[in-house]
Protein backbone atom coordinates (compact mmCIF):
# COMPACT_ATOMS: atom_id res chain seq x y z
CA UNK A 1 0.00 0.00 0.00
CA UNK A 2 1.57 3.43 -0.84
CA UNK A 3 0.34 7.15 -1.03
CA UNK A 4 -0.65 8.56 -4.37
CA UNK A 5 -0.07 12.31 -2.81
CA UNK A 6 -0.04 14.04 -6.55
CA UNK A 7 -4.10 12.68 -7.11
CA UNK A 8 -6.56 13.93 -6.09
CA UNK A 9 -10.33 12.37 -6.08
CA UNK A 10 -13.79 14.35 -6.29
CA UNK A 11 -15.69 12.85 -3.16
CA UNK A 12 -19.04 12.86 -5.42
CA UNK A 13 -18.24 11.76 -8.55
CA UNK A 14 -14.80 9.75 -8.57
CA UNK A 15 -13.24 11.64 -10.95
CA UNK A 16 -9.12 11.70 -10.54
CA UNK A 17 -7.26 15.14 -11.11
CA UNK A 18 -4.08 15.92 -10.88
CA UNK A 19 -3.39 18.34 -7.51
CA UNK A 20 -2.26 21.77 -8.59
CA UNK A 21 -0.05 24.13 -5.60
CA UNK A 22 -3.17 26.13 -3.75
CA UNK A 23 -2.32 29.84 -3.75
CA UNK A 24 -4.01 31.83 -0.38
CA UNK A 25 -7.64 31.13 -0.18
CA UNK A 26 -7.92 29.27 -3.63
CA UNK A 27 -10.44 26.48 -3.98
CA UNK A 28 -10.70 23.67 -6.64
CA UNK A 29 -13.76 22.26 -7.82
CA UNK A 30 -14.61 19.07 -9.69
CA UNK A 31 -15.00 19.87 -13.44
CA UNK A 32 -17.70 16.69 -13.97
CA UNK A 33 -20.17 17.48 -10.72
CA UNK A 34 -19.07 20.61 -9.44
CA UNK A 35 -18.51 19.40 -5.51
CA UNK A 36 -15.25 21.43 -4.11
CA UNK A 37 -11.81 19.38 -4.55
CA UNK A 38 -9.39 21.39 -1.85
CA UNK A 39 -9.34 24.91 -0.30
CA UNK A 40 -6.71 26.57 0.98
CA UNK A 41 -7.07 27.13 4.46
CA UNK A 42 -3.93 29.32 5.36
CA UNK A 43 -5.25 32.47 5.91
CA UNK A 44 -7.96 30.82 8.60
CA UNK A 45 -5.26 28.77 10.35
CA UNK A 46 -4.15 31.38 12.87
CA UNK A 47 -8.14 32.76 13.50
CA UNK A 48 -9.51 29.43 14.35
CA UNK A 49 -8.34 29.13 17.52
CA UNK A 50 -9.12 32.22 19.37
CA UNK A 51 -12.46 32.13 17.77
CA UNK A 52 -12.95 28.50 19.27
CA UNK A 53 -11.51 30.19 22.81
CA UNK A 54 -14.76 32.68 22.44
CA UNK A 55 -16.92 30.14 21.12
CA UNK A 56 -16.32 27.94 24.44
CA UNK A 57 -17.23 31.11 26.89
CA UNK A 58 -20.34 31.59 24.62
CA UNK A 59 -21.06 28.37 25.38
CA UNK A 60 -20.69 28.29 29.02
CA UNK A 61 -23.22 31.59 28.69
CA UNK A 62 -25.57 29.89 26.94
CA UNK A 63 -25.86 26.95 29.18
CA UNK A 64 -25.45 29.02 32.55
CA UNK A 65 -28.23 31.18 31.78
CA UNK A 66 -32.32 31.32 30.96
CA UNK A 67 -32.76 31.22 27.46
CA UNK A 68 -36.71 32.48 27.55
CA UNK A 69 -38.14 34.41 30.63
CA UNK A 70 -42.29 33.89 30.55
CA UNK A 71 -44.96 35.74 33.26
CA UNK A 72 -47.90 34.44 32.96
CA UNK A 73 -50.78 35.64 35.38
CA UNK A 74 -47.66 36.73 37.70
CA UNK A 75 -46.36 33.51 38.22
CA UNK A 76 -42.39 34.27 36.14
CA UNK A 77 -40.58 30.72 34.92
CA UNK A 78 -37.53 30.60 33.40
CA UNK A 79 -35.79 28.03 31.67
CA UNK A 80 -32.04 27.39 30.58
CA UNK A 81 -31.07 24.65 27.99
CA UNK A 82 -30.55 22.03 30.45
CA UNK A 83 -34.02 22.86 32.21
CA UNK A 84 -36.15 22.29 29.42
CA UNK A 85 -34.58 18.96 28.65
CA UNK A 86 -34.97 17.67 31.93
CA UNK A 87 -38.37 19.12 31.21
CA UNK A 88 -38.61 16.51 28.62
CA UNK A 89 -37.40 13.53 30.37
CA UNK A 90 -39.55 14.36 33.29
CA UNK A 91 -42.41 13.83 30.62
CA UNK A 92 -40.69 10.29 29.67
CA UNK A 93 -39.60 11.96 26.04
CA UNK A 94 -36.39 10.04 26.60
CA UNK A 95 -35.75 9.57 22.89
CA UNK A 96 -36.22 13.17 22.37
CA UNK A 97 -34.39 14.80 25.29
CA UNK A 98 -31.36 12.77 24.46
CA UNK A 99 -31.59 13.91 21.16
CA UNK A 100 -31.86 17.69 22.02
CA UNK A 101 -29.23 17.19 24.55
CA UNK A 102 -26.68 15.50 22.28
CA UNK A 103 -27.42 17.97 19.26
CA UNK A 104 -27.30 21.18 21.55
CA UNK A 105 -25.25 20.61 24.20
CA UNK A 106 -23.11 17.47 24.01
CA UNK A 107 -21.79 17.57 20.77
CA UNK A 108 -20.78 21.32 20.54
CA UNK A 109 -18.89 20.78 23.88
CA UNK A 110 -16.90 18.66 22.24
CA UNK A 111 -16.42 19.96 18.74
CA UNK A 112 -14.93 22.85 20.79
CA UNK A 113 -12.39 21.31 23.53
CA UNK A 114 -11.60 18.92 20.46
CA UNK A 115 -10.50 21.80 18.03
CA UNK A 116 -8.98 23.76 20.73
CA UNK A 117 -7.01 20.40 21.78
CA UNK A 118 -6.10 19.67 18.10
CA UNK A 119 -4.91 23.16 17.30
CA UNK A 120 -2.90 23.37 20.08
CA UNK A 121 -1.44 19.85 19.81
CA UNK A 122 -0.78 20.52 16.67
CA UNK A 123 1.72 24.00 17.04
CA UNK A 124 3.63 21.64 19.60
CA UNK A 125 5.68 19.41 17.30
CA UNK A 126 7.44 16.51 17.98
CA UNK A 127 4.63 14.81 20.10
CA UNK A 128 4.13 11.82 18.16
CA UNK A 129 2.58 9.89 21.03
CA UNK A 130 -0.49 12.17 20.29
CA UNK A 131 -1.01 10.92 16.99
CA UNK A 132 -3.55 8.15 18.00
CA UNK A 133 -5.42 10.87 19.89
CA UNK A 134 -4.70 13.62 17.04
CA UNK A 135 -6.50 11.64 14.69
CA UNK A 136 -9.52 10.53 16.81
CA UNK A 137 -10.34 14.05 17.67
CA UNK A 138 -10.27 14.62 13.88
CA UNK A 139 -12.08 12.16 13.05
CA UNK A 140 -14.95 12.76 15.62
CA UNK A 141 -15.20 16.26 14.73
CA UNK A 142 -16.49 15.84 10.68
CA UNK A 143 -18.60 12.65 11.97
CA UNK A 144 -20.30 14.85 14.27
CA UNK A 145 -20.31 17.98 12.44
CA UNK A 146 -23.81 17.57 11.22
CA UNK A 147 -25.44 16.90 14.46
CA UNK A 148 -24.58 19.84 15.83
CA UNK A 149 -27.58 22.34 15.85
CA UNK A 150 -26.74 25.34 17.60
CA UNK A 151 -27.99 27.69 14.95
CA UNK A 152 -30.88 25.79 14.11
CA UNK A 153 -31.65 25.32 18.04
CA UNK A 154 -31.33 29.30 17.73
CA UNK A 155 -33.93 29.50 15.29
CA UNK A 156 -36.42 27.32 17.33
CA UNK A 157 -35.84 30.10 20.13
CA UNK A 158 -37.15 32.75 17.65
CA UNK A 159 -40.34 30.67 16.97
CA UNK A 160 -40.97 29.44 20.12
CA UNK A 161 -40.71 32.94 20.99
CA UNK A 162 -43.28 33.87 18.87
CA UNK A 163 -45.73 31.22 19.80
CA UNK A 164 -45.78 31.61 23.59
CA UNK A 165 -46.27 35.82 23.01
CA UNK A 166 -49.71 35.97 22.25
CA UNK A 167 -50.21 33.93 25.68
CA UNK A 168 -48.01 35.68 28.01
CA UNK A 169 -44.80 37.87 28.58
CA UNK A 170 -42.03 36.64 27.19
CA UNK A 171 -38.79 38.10 27.81
CA UNK A 172 -35.33 36.81 25.74
CA UNK A 173 -32.69 35.80 28.36
CA UNK A 174 -29.12 36.45 28.25
CA UNK A 175 -28.70 32.75 26.62
CA UNK A 176 -30.25 33.82 23.66
CA UNK A 177 -27.45 36.44 22.27
CA UNK A 178 -25.10 34.08 23.83
CA UNK A 179 -26.44 31.10 21.59
CA UNK A 180 -26.45 33.69 18.91
CA UNK A 181 -22.63 34.59 18.63
CA UNK A 182 -21.96 30.89 19.09
CA UNK A 183 -23.95 29.96 16.17
CA UNK A 184 -21.59 32.52 14.47
CA UNK A 185 -18.73 31.28 15.84
CA UNK A 186 -19.59 27.63 14.99
CA UNK A 187 -20.21 28.70 11.03
CA UNK A 188 -16.95 30.20 10.88
CA UNK A 189 -15.08 27.84 13.30
CA UNK A 190 -16.32 24.48 11.22
CA UNK A 191 -15.64 25.75 8.00
CA UNK A 192 -12.16 24.87 8.69
CA UNK A 193 -11.90 21.68 7.62
CA UNK A 194 -10.02 19.26 9.98
CA UNK A 195 -8.40 17.28 7.30
CA UNK A 196 -5.82 19.80 6.42
CA UNK A 197 -3.89 18.74 9.64
CA UNK A 198 -3.09 15.86 7.53
CA UNK A 199 -2.97 17.20 4.32
CA UNK A 200 0.66 17.38 3.26
CA UNK A 201 1.67 20.26 0.73
CA UNK A 202 2.28 19.45 -2.55
CA UNK A 203 5.85 17.24 -3.00
CA UNK A 204 8.31 20.54 -4.43
CA UNK A 205 5.50 23.11 -3.83
CA UNK A 206 7.27 25.13 -1.13
CA UNK A 207 9.80 25.95 -3.05
CA UNK B 1 -18.35 31.32 3.04
CA UNK B 2 -15.25 32.09 5.33
CA UNK B 3 -12.75 33.01 2.85
CA UNK B 4 -13.15 36.75 1.64
CA UNK B 5 -12.29 36.61 -2.28
CA UNK B 6 -12.40 33.36 -2.68
CA UNK B 7 -12.01 32.35 -6.09
CA UNK B 8 -12.19 29.58 -8.60
CA UNK B 9 -9.20 27.31 -10.29
CA UNK B 10 -9.83 24.65 -12.26
CA UNK B 11 -7.80 21.49 -11.49
CA UNK B 12 -6.93 19.50 -14.61
CA UNK B 13 -7.86 16.31 -15.07
CA UNK B 14 -5.90 13.43 -15.21
CA UNK B 15 -7.04 12.84 -18.67
CA UNK B 16 -7.72 16.25 -20.05
CA UNK B 17 -10.68 15.39 -22.49
CA UNK B 18 -14.03 15.62 -22.29
CA UNK B 19 -14.65 15.83 -18.51
CA UNK B 20 -18.43 16.31 -18.70
CA UNK B 21 -19.38 13.16 -20.78
CA UNK B 22 -18.63 10.63 -18.36
CA UNK B 23 -17.53 7.51 -19.69
CA UNK B 24 -13.94 8.81 -20.35
CA UNK B 25 -13.07 10.40 -17.50
CA UNK B 26 -10.36 8.60 -15.21
CA UNK B 27 -11.95 7.96 -12.01
CA UNK B 28 -10.12 6.78 -8.93
CA UNK B 29 -12.00 3.35 -8.97
CA UNK B 30 -10.74 2.46 -12.70
CA UNK B 31 -6.78 3.69 -11.46
CA UNK B 32 -7.06 1.16 -8.85
CA UNK B 33 -6.69 3.74 -6.34
CA UNK B 34 -9.36 4.07 -3.03
CA UNK B 35 -9.57 7.68 -1.19
CA UNK B 36 -9.78 7.76 2.42
CA UNK B 37 -13.39 8.70 3.31
CA UNK B 38 -11.92 10.94 5.94
CA UNK B 39 -9.01 12.66 4.73
CA UNK B 40 -9.24 12.24 1.22
CA UNK B 41 -5.48 10.77 0.58
CA UNK B 42 -5.28 8.35 -2.01
CA UNK B 43 -3.58 4.78 -1.85
CA UNK B 44 -2.77 1.91 -4.48
CA UNK B 45 -2.07 -1.16 -3.87
CA UNK B 46 -4.90 -0.93 -1.02
CA UNK B 47 -5.30 -4.32 0.70
CA UNK B 48 -8.73 -5.73 2.04
CA UNK B 49 -9.05 -4.36 5.35
CA UNK B 50 -6.67 -2.26 5.57
CA UNK B 51 -6.26 1.17 6.90
CA UNK B 52 -5.79 4.54 6.22
CA UNK B 53 -2.02 5.48 6.95
CA UNK B 54 -2.56 8.78 7.48
CA UNK B 55 -5.43 9.11 9.34
CA UNK B 56 -6.14 5.56 10.47
CA UNK B 57 -9.81 5.22 8.77
CA UNK B 58 -11.08 1.97 7.43
CA UNK B 59 -10.48 2.31 3.66
CA UNK B 60 -13.48 1.40 1.25
CA UNK B 61 -13.52 2.11 -1.85
CA UNK B 62 -17.10 3.19 -1.67
CA UNK B 63 -19.19 3.76 1.27
CA UNK B 64 -19.99 0.15 2.88
CA UNK B 65 -22.96 -1.48 1.81
CA UNK B 66 -24.50 2.14 0.73
CA UNK B 67 -27.81 1.02 -0.86
CA UNK B 68 -28.93 -1.40 1.29
CA UNK B 69 -28.11 0.47 4.32
CA UNK B 70 -29.69 4.23 2.64
CA UNK B 71 -33.43 1.76 2.07
CA UNK B 72 -33.41 0.36 5.13
CA UNK B 73 -33.00 4.15 6.85
CA UNK B 74 -35.32 5.68 4.12
CA UNK B 75 -38.19 2.85 4.82
CA UNK B 76 -37.83 3.40 8.10
CA UNK B 77 -38.25 6.93 7.87
CA UNK B 78 -41.01 6.65 5.56
CA UNK B 79 -43.10 4.21 8.63
CA UNK B 80 -42.38 6.97 10.85
CA UNK B 81 -43.21 9.89 8.70
CA UNK B 82 -47.33 8.83 9.31
CA UNK B 83 -47.51 8.90 12.85
CA UNK B 84 -45.07 11.84 12.70
CA UNK B 85 -47.70 14.12 10.99
CA UNK B 86 -50.79 12.73 12.50
CA UNK B 87 -50.43 12.74 16.09
CA UNK B 88 -50.27 15.36 18.10
CA UNK B 89 -46.81 16.76 18.76
CA UNK B 90 -47.87 19.03 21.76
CA UNK B 91 -51.09 19.31 24.14
CA UNK B 92 -52.16 22.20 26.18
CA UNK B 93 -53.62 22.01 28.74
CA UNK B 94 -55.14 25.24 30.35
CA UNK B 95 -57.75 26.32 32.52
CA UNK B 96 -60.39 26.08 30.74
CA UNK B 97 -59.67 23.96 27.86
CA UNK B 98 -56.95 20.78 26.48
CA UNK B 99 -55.77 21.58 23.00
CA UNK B 100 -53.59 19.49 20.93
CA UNK B 101 -51.08 20.45 18.23
CA UNK B 102 -49.90 18.00 15.60
CA UNK B 103 -47.28 19.44 13.37
CA UNK B 104 -49.67 20.78 10.71
CA UNK B 105 -52.15 22.00 12.85
CA UNK B 106 -49.15 24.40 14.51
CA UNK B 107 -47.97 25.45 10.75
CA UNK B 108 -51.66 26.54 10.45
CA UNK B 109 -51.73 28.89 13.91
CA UNK B 110 -48.67 30.83 12.74
CA UNK B 111 -50.70 31.55 9.71
CA UNK B 112 -53.85 33.12 10.92
CA UNK B 113 -52.33 34.81 13.92
CA UNK B 114 -50.38 36.71 11.65
CA UNK B 115 -47.21 35.46 11.40
CA UNK B 116 -46.43 34.49 7.87
CA UNK B 117 -42.85 34.49 7.83
CA UNK B 118 -42.65 31.88 10.73
CA UNK B 119 -45.62 30.16 9.51
CA UNK B 120 -43.32 29.92 5.90
CA UNK B 121 -39.90 29.47 7.53
CA UNK B 122 -41.90 26.12 10.24
CA UNK B 123 -43.85 25.12 6.76
CA UNK B 124 -40.76 24.65 5.16
CA UNK B 125 -38.08 23.06 7.66
CA UNK B 126 -41.02 20.63 9.41
CA UNK B 127 -43.11 19.57 6.14
CA UNK B 128 -41.82 20.37 3.28
CA UNK B 129 -37.74 19.62 3.92
CA UNK B 130 -38.56 16.01 4.97
CA UNK B 131 -41.20 14.77 2.07
CA UNK B 132 -38.19 16.14 -0.29
CA UNK B 133 -35.55 14.46 1.52
CA UNK B 134 -37.44 11.26 1.10
CA UNK B 135 -38.61 12.12 -2.28
CA UNK B 136 -35.00 12.80 -3.26
CA UNK B 137 -33.23 9.68 -2.01
CA UNK B 138 -35.53 7.44 -3.45
CA UNK B 139 -35.37 8.48 -6.75
CA UNK B 140 -31.39 8.71 -6.52
CA UNK B 141 -31.60 5.16 -5.16
CA UNK B 142 -34.09 3.81 -8.00
CA UNK B 143 -32.30 5.35 -10.72
CA UNK B 144 -29.17 4.06 -9.48
CA UNK B 145 -30.56 0.56 -9.60
CA UNK B 146 -32.00 1.12 -13.08
CA UNK B 147 -28.28 1.91 -14.08
CA UNK B 148 -30.00 5.65 -15.47
CA UNK B 149 -27.55 7.75 -16.71
CA UNK B 150 -30.05 10.77 -16.64
CA UNK B 151 -29.02 14.49 -15.43
CA UNK B 152 -26.06 13.05 -13.33
CA UNK B 153 -24.70 16.50 -12.77
CA UNK B 154 -28.26 17.55 -11.31
CA UNK B 155 -28.37 14.58 -9.44
CA UNK B 156 -25.40 14.87 -7.85
CA UNK B 157 -26.47 18.43 -6.85
CA UNK B 158 -29.56 17.65 -5.41
CA UNK B 159 -27.92 14.75 -3.16
CA UNK B 160 -26.28 18.02 -1.75
CA UNK B 161 -28.55 19.81 -1.13
CA UNK B 162 -30.76 17.02 0.70
CA UNK B 163 -27.55 16.72 2.62
CA UNK B 164 -27.60 20.59 3.43
CA UNK B 165 -30.95 20.99 4.59
CA UNK B 166 -31.51 17.67 6.16
CA UNK B 167 -30.43 19.29 9.76
CA UNK B 168 -33.22 22.25 9.57
CA UNK B 169 -35.76 19.50 10.16
CA UNK B 170 -35.40 19.44 14.06
CA UNK B 171 -36.71 22.96 14.43
CA UNK B 172 -39.87 21.87 15.50
CA UNK B 173 -38.19 19.12 18.10
CA UNK B 174 -36.40 22.54 19.24
CA UNK B 175 -39.48 24.28 19.39
CA UNK B 176 -41.66 21.77 21.32
CA UNK B 177 -39.18 20.97 23.79
CA UNK B 178 -38.49 24.71 24.71
CA UNK B 179 -42.41 25.14 24.64
CA UNK B 180 -42.64 22.29 27.07
CA UNK B 181 -39.98 23.40 29.50
CA UNK B 182 -41.01 27.02 29.84
CA UNK B 183 -45.15 25.92 30.32
CA UNK B 184 -45.23 24.22 33.32
CA UNK B 185 -47.37 26.41 35.33
CA UNK B 186 -49.48 24.56 37.90
CA UNK B 187 -52.83 25.38 37.50
CA UNK B 188 -52.63 27.85 34.81
CA UNK B 189 -51.37 26.20 31.75
CA UNK B 190 -49.30 23.12 31.14
CA UNK B 191 -48.02 22.06 27.57
CA UNK B 192 -47.05 18.13 27.36
CA UNK B 193 -45.00 16.95 24.44
CA UNK B 194 -46.70 14.52 22.28
CA UNK B 195 -46.23 11.20 20.99
CA UNK B 196 -46.25 12.78 17.49
CA UNK B 197 -42.54 14.45 18.11
CA UNK B 198 -41.10 11.28 18.80
CA UNK B 199 -41.71 10.08 15.33
CA UNK B 200 -41.25 13.38 14.00
CA UNK B 201 -37.71 13.43 15.59
CA UNK B 202 -37.27 9.90 14.49
CA UNK B 203 -37.90 10.84 11.33
CA UNK B 204 -35.33 13.84 11.17
CA UNK B 205 -32.67 11.38 12.73
CA UNK B 206 -33.65 8.61 10.00
CA UNK B 207 -33.52 10.54 7.01
CA UNK B 208 -30.13 11.85 8.29
CA UNK B 209 -28.23 8.61 8.49
CA UNK B 210 -29.72 7.63 4.64
CA UNK B 211 -28.33 10.64 3.29
CA UNK B 212 -25.47 10.28 5.16
CA UNK B 213 -24.92 6.39 4.25
CA UNK B 214 -25.72 7.33 0.61
CA UNK B 215 -23.10 7.41 -2.11
CA UNK B 216 -23.23 9.56 -4.27
CA UNK B 217 -20.39 8.28 -6.58
CA UNK B 218 -22.79 5.06 -7.04
CA UNK B 219 -24.71 7.02 -9.26
CA UNK B 220 -21.76 7.61 -11.43
CA UNK B 221 -20.48 4.00 -11.06
CA UNK B 222 -24.08 3.01 -12.62
CA UNK B 223 -24.60 5.12 -15.15
CA UNK B 224 -20.67 4.00 -16.54
CA UNK B 225 -21.64 0.40 -16.28
CA UNK B 226 -24.98 1.18 -17.99
CA UNK B 227 -25.07 -1.82 -20.86
CA UNK B 228 -24.11 0.15 -24.27
CA UNK B 229 -26.35 0.21 -27.11
CA UNK B 230 -25.42 -1.95 -30.50
CA UNK B 231 -23.33 0.29 -33.14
Amino acid sequence: MREVSDLIACEECDAVYRRVALGRDEVTFCRRCGAELERDMSSQRGRVLPLTIAGLFMYVIANAFPIVQMELHGVVNRVTLMGSVLALTAEGMHFVAFLVSITTILFPLIQLLALIYLLTAQNGRGRSGSRAAINLLTRMIQILRPWVMVEIFLLGVIVAFVKMKSIAIVLPGIAVWALGVLAFLFAAVLSFNPRHIWRKSLPGAEE
Amino acid sequence: MPATGTHQSASQPVEAESPVAGSRVKTAARLGVVPCHHCATLWKDVEAHSCCGCCGARLHVRKPDSLNRTWALLIAACIMYVPANMLPVMTTVSLFEEKQDTIMSGIVYFWVSGSWVLALIVFIASFLVPLFKLAVIILLLITIQRRSNWRLVQRTKLYRIVDVIGRWSMLDVFVVTLVTGLVQIRGFAVVHAGPGIVAFAAVVVLTMLASISFDPRLMWDAAEHEPRKPV
